[in-house]
């Protein structure tokens, strides 16, 4: 975008976009607002009109309220560890030449297409159930102790299914930008005397920096909102109930509206606040 | 010291041999020049060199060790590459470091090279940019200078001037050659542009199909082609070929008179024709004289202020003395 005048048609061509997703985006967000200063308890007495910063207050205040943000943390942290990790050395591995490449490809990326209700009965029910799952026969068959896995370790678990979920994600994004790496940089490399691990290093990894910082974005707004996982598996009990589980529960177990509507406006904060901290980072990346 | 010799090498890809068996020794100190039309195996070459690519049989030396299964980076050579591979991430600074970090030397001395490199190719103006930020001539500096603070007994270039504008390119071509009579190591230098060829080499050597089929200095090969193929190749505009009763009269089954070897008057030559197509290079004009009964479109050079024009009739006199005589099966005789 050089000229001014290619700078204005810009504008003027984005606007329908803009404002369609405005009115898409405005129209909740002031619904959250304005029943986030409202006592509206549905089924104990309806809208009783305004609170003030009571909800605000009250969300933050509950002792529920910080494991909540912990949980979050820990889930969305592990998962784009995991997945960024496993996705870098799973796109080096797909992108070397081998017999029934494109097989392996589609089943790596198998998981994405499954919805994520349907992934998290699934581990639920045929791999960490105690009784019958996998894990618990392997367990048995090296004489261990089966581990009821959403109970004790319930966010090992969650983290396990959810970065399944994502790893395709991440690889292929990964594999693409190891494909458009030039093959004569690495060969450039190997002429100047560096070894695999070191031609990783300097070369691959700083190659794919781009990417990984648009996997880690992109994840991390979806992650920061994941639901089904938990509802499906542990219910929020056990350590697990991250901030929009809690916002969940305030309005449809404890049908508080109000309540749920100023957790809302924190999440929304908080999601924000990465989004420009994560910005920050692409942006710089973007640059060079 | 850089004395590389291939013995019998070959090489295949799959059931496809690429190269059939080959010899040739390059001179330590030699700048030789691999010149051959499109797909005949020169970069193939180059990389069996560089140890880019496994030999299928044969041997290669350097310096009269084997090295066939020596990893590259080991062999002692540096290559530049036609899209110049550099680092992007990297300074420039840093892109010439890279080799000598791998070779762990410390900060001093990687800094006097450094700093070496860059006197000698006039790359302390932008030693702190990026590649990203650079232009094609001064990325092909900067991949020259990566080359040579390795010191390596060879330089392996793989047509690396074929990105540049013309106007650049005689000015690298210049500095190559330039920095070749400093620095006296090995060169090994892939083109296909004649003038490359013939300009910079110390030695020329002609590939068809992966097949030799001439080594030799780029006046050896001017003068005396050792087969149809290294005449047509060597020499531009091409040598004229010409077989038929013409050939016959002149002993030999196919006669090869080069362009600038014909005089071109109005008359009171042995041949004639008609002015086809002239090309005006200011110093030089190249004539394409049809209808001559010599069975195919003759190219005359003649001097830039020769005024004829097309549709002309021209008589032509070749120069006995320089024509070059072939037999029915292709080669040079006598
Ligand atoms: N990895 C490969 N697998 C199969 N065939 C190959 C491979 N690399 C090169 N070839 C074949 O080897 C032959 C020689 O290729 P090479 O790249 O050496 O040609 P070249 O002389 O460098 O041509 P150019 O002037 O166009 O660069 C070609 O026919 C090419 O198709
Ligand atoms: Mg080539």
């Amino acid at each position: 975008m050089a000229t001014k005048a290619s700078r204005s048609a810009a504008r003027l061509m984005m606007a329908p976009a803009v404002i369609l997703l405005l009115g898409w985006m405005l129209v909740p967000l002031t619904m959250t607002l304005w029943f986030s200063f409202r006592r509206y308890l549905p089924l104990r007495g309806g809208d009783q009109g305004w609170t003030g910063f009571d909800n605000y207050v009250r969300f933050v205040t509950s002792s529920a309220f910080w494991p909540a943000v912990q949980a979050t943390l820990v889930i969305v942290g592990g998962v784009l560890i995991i997945t960024v990790c496993l996705g870098v050395l799973l796109a080096i591995l797909l992108d070397q030449p081998m017999w029934g490449q494109g097989i392996v490809r589609v089943l790596v990326i198998a998981p994405f297409f499954v919805m994520p209700t349907v992934s998290a009965l699934v581990w639920k029910n045929m791999f960490m159930d105690p009784v019958n799952g996998l894990f618990a026969h392997v367990w048995r068959f090296f004489g261990a102790e089966p581990l009821s896995w959403l109970s004790e370790a319930s966010m090992p678990s969650i983290i396990l299914i959810v970065s399944w979920q994502w790893l395709p994600f991440a690889t292929l994004i990964l594999l693409t930008a190891i494909q458009s790496l030039d093959s004569e940089q690495l060969e450039a490399a190997e002429m100047d005397g560096a070894p695999k691990l070191k031609q990783f290093w300097f070369i691959i990894l700083p190659h794919l920096s781009r990417a990984i910082t648009i996997v880690i974005l992109i994840q991390t707004i979806f992650l920061l909102s994941i639901f089904a996982e938990i509802f499906v598996t542990t219910g929020g009990a056990f350590g697990t109930r991250t901030l929009t589980y809690l916002i969940f529960q305030r309005v449809l177990e404890s049908q508080n509206v109000g309540l749920g509507s100023a957790g809302g406006v924190y999440a929304i904060i908080l999601a924000n606040i990465v989004a420009l901290f994560l910005m920050r980072i692409v942006g710089k990346n973007l640059d060079n | 010291m850089g004395r590389i010799t291939l013995d019998k090498v070959t090489k295949s890809f799959g059931d496809v041999e690429v190269i059939p068996p080959l010899d040739l020794t390059i001179e330590d100190g030699e700048f030789t020049v691999f010149v051959g039309p499109s797909g005949c195996g020169k970069s193939t070459l180059l990389r069996l060199i560089a140890g880019l690519e496994d030999i299928t049989s044969g041997q290669i030396r350097i310096d009269g060790n084997d090295a066939t299964s020596v990893p590259p980076a080991r062999r002692g050579l540096a290559m530049v590459f036609q899209s110049y591979a550099l680092y992007p991430h990297m300074s420039v600074r840093k892109n010439i470091a890279f080799p000598l970090r791998m070779a762990k030397l410390d900060q001093a001395e990687i800094d006097r090279r450094v700093e070496g490199a860059a006197s000698v190719l006039n790359l302390a103006d932008y030693i702190d940019r990026k590649p990203g930020q650079l232009s094609g001539g001064q990325r092909q500096r900067v991949a020259i200078g990566r080359a040579i603070v390795r010191e390596p007994a060879a330089f392996l270039f793989d047509e690396p001037l074929s990105n540049l504008d013309a106007a650049l390119r005689v000015g690298m071509r210049l500095e190559i050659s330039e920095l070749h009579k400093r620095l006296e190591t090995t060169m090994i230098y892939v083109t296909h542009d004649q003038v490359e060829a013939m300009t910079m080499a110390d030695k020329i050597v002609v590939l068809r199909a992966g097949h030799i089929e001439q080594v030799g200095s780029p006046l050896e090969l001017y003068r005396t082609p050792r087969n149809l193929f290294v005449a047509g190749f060597i020499g531009s505009p091409r040598m004229n070929l010409i077989s038929g009763p013409e050939a016959e009269k002149h002993g030999c089954h196919t006669l090869g008179i080069r362009p600038e070897h014909i005089e071109v008057s109005a008359e009171g030559g042995p041949w004639s024709g008609v002015v086809g197509v002239s090309e005006h290079l200011g110093s030089d004009t190249f004539f394409h004289i049809h209808d001559t009964g010599l069975d195919e479109t003759i190219t005359v050079r003649a001097d830039g202020e020769v005024g004829f024009s097309h549709g002309d009739r021209v008589s032509l006199t070749p120069r006995e003395d320089v024509m070059h005589r072939f037999g029915a099966d292709g080669l040079r005789m006598a």
